[in-house]
């Protein structure tokens, strides 16, 4: 499938999604049950996003790492501002601060 | 009893109520061009990805998956389940903008992003009688709409000419991490984010980033299990 093939279906699929409950106004409320699994979806999907880029280098598992300590400092950033440029620039920061120093190698 | 405010003052409104949050897109928008085209997206596609998705997160993780040389379909169903919380977005609206025509309320839909709907929250919720408050909701839609396609092209252009030793698509990671830490409200998304983050790391080994879409599955049902307001 060509990519240009993936990106359309992707945008359409988006697009029935934001248009789902105001395409059918009135007709269909969201059950408690769909808007509480609603709640963890953007959590779960994006904590599955964000661990194996801080723990996985190379497909083995390696804690002693930049990666880590530099997303462990954002988090800390983004809990204490809830700021995300704050957040990003911590963390670029940290991480090119401990390449510079080559405190993992 | 004064008249309504009129659809121009409506749309100008919104396109006030959306700038900052405009404002703030602008880097996002740079980034993700650059790491479109480190990813390997044709320069036309990655600016064409910017209009056909519009959902900053999705497109970063996008980037990620077309690295990872993602099937196709995997790539689709990873946008759905990132872009599922735009639905609850839909149903918040949904009797606000009952009475417009089918057009209006596509084209509402489509600008339907996190920002736009976090600065019209405001308008929508003020119970006087605003016939023409679609109009701000458009505003706000449209003013995100052009800057991200604006600060997009920008990074597309840019990406081909940052180093590698930068490790700028550790960027969008930080992204996650500062969209996923506010979220975390109750023990219930703590379970659920730790849960899907130990599968996740467990499962790094299946192919074409599989593990996402497990994890994101059993992060969502140890969430449910834990919920306080309990299975109805």
């Amino acid at each position: 499938m060509s990519l240009w093939v993936v990106m359309l279906a992707a945008g359409v699929m988006t697009f029935v999604i934001r248009l789902s409950f105001i395409g059918t106004a009135g007709r269909f409320d969201a059950s408690p049950w769909f808007a509480r699994a609603l709640r963890f979806v953007p959590a779960a999907a994006l904590s599955a996003l964000v661990w194996p880029d801080l723990v996985v280098i190379d497909g083995a598992l390696a804690l002693a790492q930049p990666r880590l300590v530099a997303g462990l400092v954002a988090a800390g950033v983004a809990w204490r501002s809830r700021n995300i440029l704050l957040t990003i620039g911590c963390g670029m920061l940290s991480l090119w601060l401990m390449q510079w120093l080559q405190v993992f190698m | 009893m004064s008249a309504p405010t009129p659809p121009r003052s409506e749309f100008v409104g919104g396109l006030y109520a959306v700038a900052p949050l405009a404002l703030g897109s602008i880097p996002f928008g740079l980034i993700y061009g650059v790491l479109a085209v480190k990813a390997g997206l044709s320069p036309e596609l990655a600016i064409a990805v910017s209009a056909i998705v519009f959902a900053g997160s999705a497109q970063f993780m996008i980037t990620q998956l077309v690295t990872a040389g993602t099937p196709g379909l995997l790539i689709v169903v990873s946008v759905m389940t990132i872009n599922l919380r735009h639905a609850l977005y839909s149903a918040d609206l949904a009797r606000k903008l009952a009475h417009l025509s089918p057009a209006w309320k596509s084209i509402l839909a489509y600008l339907l992003t996190d920002e736009a709907y976090a600065a019209t929250l405001a308008r929508f919720a003020d119970p006087a009688p605003a016939p023409h408050r679609h109009w701000h909701l458009l505003g706000a839609g449209l003013g995100l709409w052009l800057v991200w396609q604006a600060s997009s092209v920008a990074g597309v252009l840019l990406g081909g000419r940052i180093p590698a030793g930068w490790s700028l698509e550790f960027a969008g990671t930080l992204t996650f991490i500062a969209i996923v830490v506010p979220l975390l409200r109750d023990r219930a998304i703590l379970v659920a984010m730790a849960t899907a983050g130990l599968v996740a790391v467990a499962a790094h080994a299946f192919p074409y980033k599989l593990a996402v879409i497990a994890a994101a599955a059993a992060g969502i049902a140890a969430g449910l299990a834990l919920d306080p307001r309990g299975v109805r």
